[in-house]
């Protein structure tokens, strides 16, 4: 089976190498038989690494431990749900776990427009046959999975060698959402390739027009989902299973996964601008070279060892073939834009500073001034020891001066963009539009500091997240309000099929209803608080409205493992609310430790308790516990953020036009609003899709 | 003003702006790397700044205290006191043997008190046997936890 997998490996190698050069065969005589065959030879690729793919998995199910990469990373008596994960554990097998997830948008691709867009998609097969390459090179070549165990035998020959058991997966992996943050982040990571392939082949063939941003835009959007959710499942993994206390530390990995997103953000507003006024051309083809670059980037960053990460602190020689194939890239853009720029120039100027237009500019500004400021404090101990001779580093308190304002000018930017008016917008509508939502969120925040809130960012935070929330709902009532008039239905009915109408304006503001969310969690940081002690049984310790009574401390022993744990009852206002363990676990078989924190999670607050070792001293446990408000509130906006994102790539349903249903729905009122809605709806004509 | 000026006047006050914020933040947390030999060899402003030390911890030298955790930092045969005093738990890598980097800054008394710590298991998987034919997996190599 790893002969197999191998082999289809290698074919996937070779068929790809057909695709690439057949393809620019094909776009040079435009011969139809040779783009059909470049293309199959596309479909055959995918087939064949999710054949290889397979095969792996089917080594990991089977415990054949002659494979090097199995032995390494599994065990017979790992549960087969770690077995699966197990896949993308290491080096190896998370670069072919890369080619598999590609090759899935790949196949995707190219399936949904065979036969379409000829002039097109020629080029998008040998774009996205060139970087399939590349992972298979590295699949293949550089770091194969199918790697065997060989002894010398008998007579000096290499035989064949294998082991009864392999060494085990790191229990670091054995958690639930090892399962789901990698593939979740991954999909992120090459689902960009998608837009970049169309951007590239645009440029590359001059294809006329706007229409490689319309075919790409649910792909991003797809892509983008992703990102956003696997950047926040790895903080929730680190904060809530592997116990680093924060979700976010501006650590290199960290990072790395959310350059792209920023420059990625960036991309899925500035396309608008391209699509409603042809504006902003170059800059969304280099948005999007740029969201691709920093996807290799961060990979070759974290896998060569360049920087110091908690996360993966190992170097291998990988990171070089990154850095090649990331010059390459930056080669054949910089080659194409050259060569054909003047195919990209805009049709329209900058009318006026409050426009939506400059609202975008401003948006992407400073998005990609984030991505830079990012960018730098990751690489600053490699650029300082490149211009100084020593190597430094910067910390969370660069990354958080400058993000912070930053994100508070994005979150006010997301307030005022939406309802301002293309080209000009004149002060009258600017007050009537954002009167009520400003003083909404004055209000909010005058209550709130005299409240006794003094943290300057977090009341600014609130006020925007109040002025936020409002214009968002207000947008809805104003649209809702318009078709139950008409239609008669009620105004939440009414709401719900406004979103329908047009998915991509409505389910973008619940995007960025999900982003106010996410900032209020965060924006909760400032009052973290923290209390460590050694316990006795009976000892109690106090942090904030908690109170924490330790009732016992014992060690037991598993097979596999031993645990010193805490039985903490946790009280709040003199009553008991509830029991938390937390555990330290030690494996004998490789020595490690594991940290189970115990959480209790609220709206509010998490109170979050570590049992961080044992004080020779006393021989008492040692306990700290954390208190850290409105974290909950992260986890709830990144769930808003996907499903809104869901809705925006749901199809705008056929509506009718508002006018025309007037006089219906108005002579024929019918409790519930069930009928109005169903009469306008069999009217086929479809609302402009303009004013988004 | 045109528009494109009054823009320009936009994007120069926030580049501006975020530009000093990033250099009071820089100035702020900046970490010299150094290896423990070198620490002797400091003096002045460079002893006082925020350091960055790797080496091993020294087997047995682990010691829980309430607030604090202090262990021995060896690198090619020095020695280095250290005392953990930072607000996240200590990471499960971080035992006796395991590679380990410290942030923070060297007290009068030569002690080392360091707010972050970042630990790496020393090898997981013992050596390799003779003849092991896989490019890019040196023993030891092991991800921390697959976030990549």
């Amino acid at each position: 089976m790893d002969l197999f997998g191998s082999y289809a490996l290698l074919l996937a190698f070779a068929f790809a190498l057909y695709a690439i050069f057949g393809g620019i065969a094909a776009i040079i005589t435009r011969h139809p038989l040779l783009i059909k065959s470049a293309r199959n030879a596309g479909f055959a690729v995918c087939g064949l690494i999710w054949i290889g793919t397979a095969s792996l998995w089917y080594l990991f199910f089977t415990d054949n431990y002659s494979l090097a990469y199995v032995a390494a990373h599994s065990n017979r008596s790992l549960s087969p749900y770690y077995k699966f994960s197990a896949l993308w554990s290491g080096q190896e097998g998370s670069l072919l776990f890369w080619s598999f997830l590609l090759s899935i948008y790949v196949f995707s691709a190219l399936f949904t427009y065979r036969g379409k867009h000829p002039e097109l998609m020629p080029y998008v097969g040998v774009v996205l046959a060139g970087v399939q390459i590349f992972f298979l090179t590295m699949n293949n070549f550089i770091a194969s999975p199918f790697g065997v165990f060989v002894g010398p035998g008998a007579g000096g020959i290499l035989h064949l060698a294998t082991r009864a058991d392999g060494s085990g997966l790191n229990p670091l992996l054995q958690y639930p959402e090892m399962a789901i943050h990698p593939p979740t982040l991954y999909s992120g990571y090459t689902g960009f390739t998608i837009p970049f392939a169309f951007a590239l082949a645009a440029l590359l063939g001059r294809y006329p027009g706007e229409k490689w941003i319309h075919l790409t835009r649910r792909w991003t959007m797809i892509a983008w989902a992703f990102q956003s959710a696997g950047i926040l499942l790895g903080a929730h993994w680190a904060y809530a299973v592997l116990g680093w206390g924060g979700y976010w530390g501006w650590d290199p990995v960290e990072n790395a996964s959310l350059m792209p997103w920023l420059t990625g953000t960036a991309f899925l507003h500035s396309v608008i601008m391209q699509e409603k006024r042809g504006m902003m051309r170059v800059w969304n083809v280099w948005l999007v070279f740029l969201t691709f670059m920093l996807c290799i980037l961060g990979t070759s960053l974290t896998r060569s060892g360049a920087v110091n990460s908690v996360h993966a602190f190992a170097e291998s020689n990988i990171g070089h073939w990154f850095w090649g194939f990331l010059l390459l890239i930056i080669l054949v853009c910089l080659a194409a834009y050259f060569k054909n720029r003047d195919y990209l120039r805009s049709d329209n100027q900058l009318d006026s500073m409050l426009s939506r237009e400059s609202s975008f500019l401003f948006n992407n500004l400073i998005l990609l001034v984030a991505c830079v400021a990012v960018l730098a404090g990751t690489l600053f101990p490699v650029l300082s020891e490149a211009v100084r001779g020593s190597k430094i580093s910067v910390g969370p308190p660069f990354f958080n001066r400058v993000n912070i304002p930053i994100a508070m000018f994005l979150l006010f930017l997301t307030g005022v963009g939406p309802l301002l008016a293309w080209r000009k917008t004149s002060v009258e509508s600017l007050k009537k539009n954002f009167g009520f939502p400003l003083i909404g969120g004055i209000v909010a925040a005058v209550i709130a500091v005299a409240l006794g809130l003094r943290e300057f960012y977090v009341t600014l935070c609130l006020l925007l997240s109040a002025f936020v929330t409002l214009t968002i709902l207000s947008e809805f009532y104003r649209g809702a309000r318009v078709i139950s008039a008409r239609a008669g239905s009620n105004i939440f009915s009414s709401a719900a099929q406004l979103t329908m109408r047009n998915t991509r304006r409505y389910g973008g503001y619940v995007v960025h209803f999900g982003m106010v969310l996410v900032f209020i969690g965060i924006s909760g940081q400032a009052f973290n608080q923290d209390k460590q002690m050694d316990m006795s049984a009976g000892s109690e310790m106090n942090l904030g409205p908690y109170n924490l009574h330790l009732q016992n401390y014992d060690s037991t022993s598993e097979p596999n493992y031993s645990a010193e744990r805490a039985t903490i009852d946790v009280e709040k206002g003199g009553r008991s609310v509830m029991m938390l363990y937390p555990t330290r676990r030690f494996y004998p078989s490789n020595q490690e430790s594991g940290t189970m924190v115990a959480i209790a999670s609220t709206l509010r607050e998490d109170l979050y308790v570590v049992y961080a070792g044992t004080n020779p001293d006393t021989n008492l446990p040692v306990i700290h516990a954390y208190l850290n408000p409105l974290v909950k509130w992260i986890w709830l906006g990144g769930a808003v953020v996907v499903l809104g994102t869901i809705l925006a790539l749901l199809p705008n349903r056929q509506a009718v036009m508002v006018l025309s249903s007037a006089t219906a729905g108005a002579s024929a009122p019918v409790p519930g609003g069930a009928q109005p809605a169903q009469a306008s709806y069999s009217a086929r004509s479809q609302l402009p899709d303009g004013h988004d | 003003m045109k528009t494109k000026a009054k823009f320009a006047v936009g994007v120069a006050i926030i580049l501006v702006t975020l530009s000093c914020l990033a250099y009071v933040g820089a100035q702020q947390s900046k970490t010299y790397y150094h290896t423990i030999s070198e620490i002797p060899t400091l003096n002045g402003a460079a002893l006082h700044q925020r350091l960055r030390v790797g080496g091993d911890v020294k087997n047995g030298s682990i010691q829980h205290y309430s607030g604090r955790v202090d262990f021995v930092l060896v690198e090619q045969g020095n020695a280095l006191p250290v005392s953990y005093v930072g607000t996240d738990p200590l990471p499960d890598t971080f035992k006796d043997g395991a590679q380990c980097l410290v942030e923070g800054k060297v007290q009068p008394d030569g002690r080392f008190v360091a707010e972050t710590i970042q630990a790496k298991c020393a090898s997981k998987y013992e050596a390799a046997p003779a003849g092991q034919t896989q490019p890019g997996n040196a023993p030891g190599d092991s991800y921390q936890n697959g976030k990549s």
